[in-house]
């Protein structure tokens, strides 16, 4: 008897399928609360009863009709691996439609498990699922679970242990027809009670008609406050500590290596690096988890079906939404959340027009800007909402001319599932949205700052004819910004920030110098200091909105498009229309 | 077969239930899927919300709330009204 049982974890989305996966193996994985999250196939090991089970986790899918690539993924895995045994995991609240696939795998694998999973939210709504009968109807051992709460997951490992082949069963039809015929044996509803009517009653809310875009803006407006209030305290702190590393590094590199290469080492590399950290970091780890909470409540897909109808007029579709609302928490993560769109042609529209959203890194810096216009409360909080409408507004513009342009199409037919709301588990939402996206992103950002903080350093440092390269650079990049309402120093800063976005207006205002750690500013001063006035704000307010972004989106964009082509789009088109709104103010103000 | 008694599901009101008769396009590319997620003749379909904007609609399709839109989901013909 071989010792190593392998086993293949099937499933439709949002059945809890990766939960049923990470509780089974303790691997971390991510699991949300929208379809199709699972891009290829995990693979975790756990032991029982002297044997190791060697578990895939396929994609989730609706059929196996092989239509889109993570069908055809799963159903090649089940056709080629052969693995021993099949667990297909079920939702216990639709187990129609769940157990429609159940049956298209049963037709292809003879050992097949019934995980009938969250049968402690269907016992909630009143949903009693009888078993044995579903045992003995299918032929395959049939275990309960409610994975999120552990049950039900020993019985389920021994199950795979001692797994079977089928016992011939007596159901006859498409897959579709025995899946309604077991239902509607082996299911129970409790009488006078609707399982749908509590989540119905939030739609009502959610998507009403007139409620819909007042509690998406007001639920936005709450994230953003508490991001960028949070953030403030939190970069302080770490601004503190890492200056702190900064200095003994500074000093110990100082004694240990020659002057220059120790000043580039700590000043340019691990400053610039502390820097992108200490800016980086706090709005990540607050916007995250607070984005993974609404994803696993289950409002997200809402979100994206309440505006689906604007995007569908641009070409697009509604999920978009959700990846310009990732977007707004980082540019990077935003393009890698286009991975939910299913068009080919749709996922490039909303790759490329995501930086046209500003990140947590471009937010602060707007605020600032702003500040220097000598507004109110009241007309600054306008202007900021304008900018944002602004920016929303450039992005269905743009979606709609690539949508008649290079990425001509029409909006492809889509399905968008509305799962039930669910109580999200805070603390495994935390723990997921900062190891999954906050690491993640932070990894690409440090790998890009370290080399650029150094580029910078040299070129602030390196002296030729008695100017600094980077003073000659300025000089050199003088005519573009002045033509642009900017000037030269302001130009290079945006150049140079290329790293991350945070450390454009501390470049402009201390002229390569800003990467020392701890510096703070006086905005508004320092901008009448260098002679720029209400137009020159204004035009680095668009032009911080709407230029090339960073460094690691542009990484990511080609990890993610895997054209080089594609990439430089995504950084040409915001820069042409920024800098032509910045042509256009000055030559209308200026 | 009476035509008056056919209907598109995208004319489904919300709160309206009614039974699926036929895919009127089974060539259309999201036939297959539709099927899939089990809107197969003599299933129950209910509509349950419009969005905001009118369009697309959701649908409770075998325990499940799926949003379709308007052009897709006229492709699916229904019964009268249950």
């Amino acid at each position: 008897m071989n010792a190593t049982i392998t086993a293949a974890l099937a499933g439709n989305p949002n059945v809890g399928k990766s939960t049923v996966f990470n509780a089974l193996t303790g691997m971390h994985q991510h699991t949300g609360n929208w379809a199709g999250k699972t891009v290829g196939c995990a693979e975790g090991t756990f032991s029982g009863e002297g044997r190791t089970v060697i578990l895939t986790d396929l994609p989730g899918i609706y059929s196996l009709s092989s239509h889109s690539p993570e069908e055809e993924a799963a159903r090649d895995f089940l056709a080629d691996a052969r693995p021993d045994t099949v667990v297909c995991v079920c939702d216990a609240c639709c187990l129609e439609r769940s157990l429609i696939l159940a049956m298209q795998i049963c037709d292809l694998a003879d050992d097949v498990i019934l995980c009938v999973n969250l049968i402690d939210e269907a016992e909630k709504k009143g949903i009693t699922v009888d078993r044995e009968k579903l045992e003995s109807l299918t032929g395959c051992p049939v275990v309960l679970t409610a994975a999120r709460q552990n049950a039900g997951l020993a019985e389920l490992k021994s199950a795979v242990v001692h797994h079977r082949p089928r016992t011939p069963s007596n159901l006859m039809g498409t897959p579709a027809e025995r899946a309604e015929q077991l239902a509607r044996t082996c299911v129970t509803i409790r009488s006078g009670r609707d399982p749908t009517a509590r989540d119905r009653k939030i739609d009502r809310i959610l998507c009403g008609r007139f409620t819909a875009v007042p509690v998406m803006l007001l639920l936005l407006a709450f994230v953003f406050w508490l991001t960028l209030s949070g953030s403030g305290y939190l970069s302080d702190a770490l601004d503190t500590g890492l200056s702190f590393l900064a200095r003994h590094l500074r000093a110990f590199l100082l004694t240990i290596l020659p002057e220059n290469l120790a000043l580039l080492l700590a000043d340019g590399v691990a400053g610039t690096v502390f820097r992108v950290t200490a800016v980086m970091l706090p709005p990540m780890a607050i916007f995250f988890p607070l984005f993974t909470l609404l994803e696993d409540l289950g409002y997200l897909p809402r979100a994206a079906f309440s505006l689906d109808r604007c995007f569908a007029c641009c070409g697009s579709c509604g999920k978009q939404s959700l990846t310009m609302l990732m977007g707004l928490g980082c540019n990077a993560a935003g393009v890698t959340g286009c991975r939910i769109i299913d068009s080919p042609r749709e996922r490039l529209i909303a790759v490329l027009t995501n930086s046209l959203v500003p990140c947590n890194g471009r937010f602060p810096a707007i605020l600032a800007v702003l500040s220097c216009l000598g507004l109110g409360t009241v007309s600054s909080a306008a202007a900021m909402t304008g900018v944002l409408l602004l920016s929303v507004g450039m992005t269905f513009l743009v979606s709609k001319l690539l949508s008649v342009t290079i990425l001509r199409g029409t909006p492809s037919s889509f399905t968008l599932e509305l799962p039930p709301y669910r109580m999200p588990q805070v603390g495994r939402v935390i723990v997921r949205s900062v190891f999954d996206r906050t690491v993640f992103v932070l990894g690409r950002a440090v790998s890009v700052s370290a080399p650029a903080g150094a580029l910078i350093w040299l070129a602030a440092n390196t002296d030729i004819g008695g100017t600094s390269i980077y003073a000659h650079l300025t000089r050199l990049l003088d005519p573009v910004g002045r033509f642009a309402g900017m000037d030269g120093t302001l130009m290079l800063a945006f150049l140079f920030a290329l790293p991350a976005a945070e450390l454009m207006l501390p470049l402009a205002l201390a002229g390569g110098t800003a990467v020392s750690l701890a510096d703070t500013f006086d905005i508004p001063a320092a901008f009448a200091a260098n002679g720029w006035g209400p137009v020159t704000a204004v035009c680095v307010l668009l032009f911080t909105l709407f230029h090339f972004p960073c460094a690691t989106t542009l990484l990511t964009i080609k990890k993610e498009t895997g054209s080089v082509g594609y990439t430089v789009l995504a950084a040409v088109i915001p820069t042409v229309i920024g800098y032509g709104l910045c042509v256009g103010v000055r030559v209308l103000f200026g | 077969m009476n035509n008056k008694n056919i209907r598109s599901l995208s004319d489904l009101r919300p709160g309206e239930t009614a039974a699926v008769l036929f895919l009127t396009d089974p060539a259309h590319d999201l036939a297959e899927r539709l099927t899939d997620l089990g809107l197969t003749a003599g299933s129950a379909v209910t509509c349950t919300m419009k969005s905001p904007l009118g369009d697309p609609c959701a649908y409770l399709i075998r325990g499940a709330v799926i949003a379709l839109r308007r052009a897709d989901a006229s492709i699916v013909a229904v019964g009268e009204v249950l």
